[in-house]
């Protein structure tokens, strides 16, 4: 068995670095902390291109769809950002936690 | 969307755009050699600027001027294994460890091993087996598994369990397990699990106790191996002891410790 195969997370790093060297242009999102029960620890990591390829993961799926949204504009303006996601409201169309956690993740784009 | 944003690009002004993105990719080089090197890192971030520096065991590089009140912040994170986030003089970092992995030796390449084994990878630990009987350690029973051949005193001390190093003894042969609880339990390893039931361990801590070790040392045991969840097949009793471990790792007391 090959570790890369069942152990995404421990690898990610290097598989942006790896991307990097293809020319691709990519973009690393941090956990940098956390409220409540949030899904994912302080320090996981999400990788993404510009082609929406990712590896890792920022919460259970609710919020990477904006997560990477966002990275794609890092990408393109080479900006750092910080983003914080709250509780998701119910009756909106909104990005949100919906296990009442909240996060804040920062993003940057790898040059 | 419920995302603000809280960093602008303001702070660059000051530093060639250039040199920035050198030291970047330079930094990410040497984070991923330390990775591979299992050297204990940490990654320094200002979250306003993104401007990084990177702790390398003892040296430090990077844009961000090092203060006592960071370095009292990577030795806490690096202890704690945990990222967080320090603010001083209104700047707000984050600092991301990257300790090297936690280790799983198990003493007996047996059938249970054969389950637990993945499961450990899985769960982040570098497993190694040990086991003289060199039928039972083979690569083709163990393929990208560490194996050791020497006797389990022997390859114990060789291997030397740190606070971050799991043991579990799962021959259920007293001559092999013995010698290994032997090193294990004068280790500061922060789990200690012996296969055999209510009567092996009792035998066994008969044993341990003629050999000299205290009763303190002795409580360190799990044993019968395991969360009592009813396992019966080798996969379930890996399950079980996983399942243990883990709580272990995470138990208040255990994080405070670590």
């Amino acid at each position: 068995m090959n570790e890369q195969d069942f152990d995404a997370h421990k690898n990610i790093l290097e598989q942006a670095a790896a991307w990097r060297t293809e020319g691709r242009s990519v973009a690393i999102a941090t956990v940098v902390k956390t409220w409540g029960s949030s899904p994912r620890p302080v320090g996981s990591q999400l990788v993404v291109d510009t082609n929406n390829n990712m590896i890792g993961s920022v919460s259970g799926g609710c919020i990477e769809g904006a997560v990477v949204h966002e990275a794609i504009e890092v990408m393109q303006d080479g900006k750092p950002r910080l983003l914080f996601f709250g509780v998701s409201d119910e009756e909106a169309w909104d990005v949100g936690l919906a296990c009442g956690g909240e996060v804040e993740v920062f993003v940057e784009k790898l040059d | 969307m419920s995302a603000s944003h809280a960093a602008e690009r303001s702070k660059y002004s000051s530093r060639s755009w250039t040199r920035w993105i050198e030291m970047r990719q330079a930094l990410l080089n040497k984070l991923i050699t330390a990775k591979a090197e299992k050297r204990p890192t940490v990654v320094v971030t200002d979250l306003a600027s993104g401007a990084q520096s990177l702790w390398l065991g003892g040296e430090y590089d990077g844009d961000i001027a090092m203060t006592s009140g960071l370095s009292d912040s990577i030795d806490r994170t690096l202890r704690r294994d945990k990222g967080e986030t320090f603010e001083e003089n209104g700047v707000r970092y984050f600092l991301q460890p990257f300790p090297p992995p936690k280790r799983m030796i198990v003493v007996g390449a047996v059938h249970i091993a054969q389950s637990l084994v993945p499961m450990a990878t899985l769960s982040g630990y570098d497993v190694t087996i040990v086991d003289p009987r060199q039928a039972f350690a083979t690569e083709a029973r163990f393929p990208s598994v560490s194996l050791q051949h020497d006797w389990p005193d022997e390859a114990m001390s060789a291997l030397d369990p740190d606070r971050r190093t799991a043991v579990i003894t799962l021959t259920h042969d007293p001559k092999l397990d013995d010698p290994a609880l032997l090193v294990a339990l004068r280790s500061p390893a922060f789990y200690i699990g012996a296969l055999g039931s209510n009567r092996t361990h009792a035998k066994r801590l008969a044993r341990l106790r003629e050999a000299g070790l205290t009763e303190s040392e002795l409580a360190r045991i799990h044993a019968p191996v395991g969360l009592d969840i009813g396992a019966v097949s080798p996969a379930e009793i890996a399950v079980s002891i996983m399942a243990q471990i883990t709580a272990v790792l995470h138990a208040p007391a255990q994080r405070e410790a670590a």
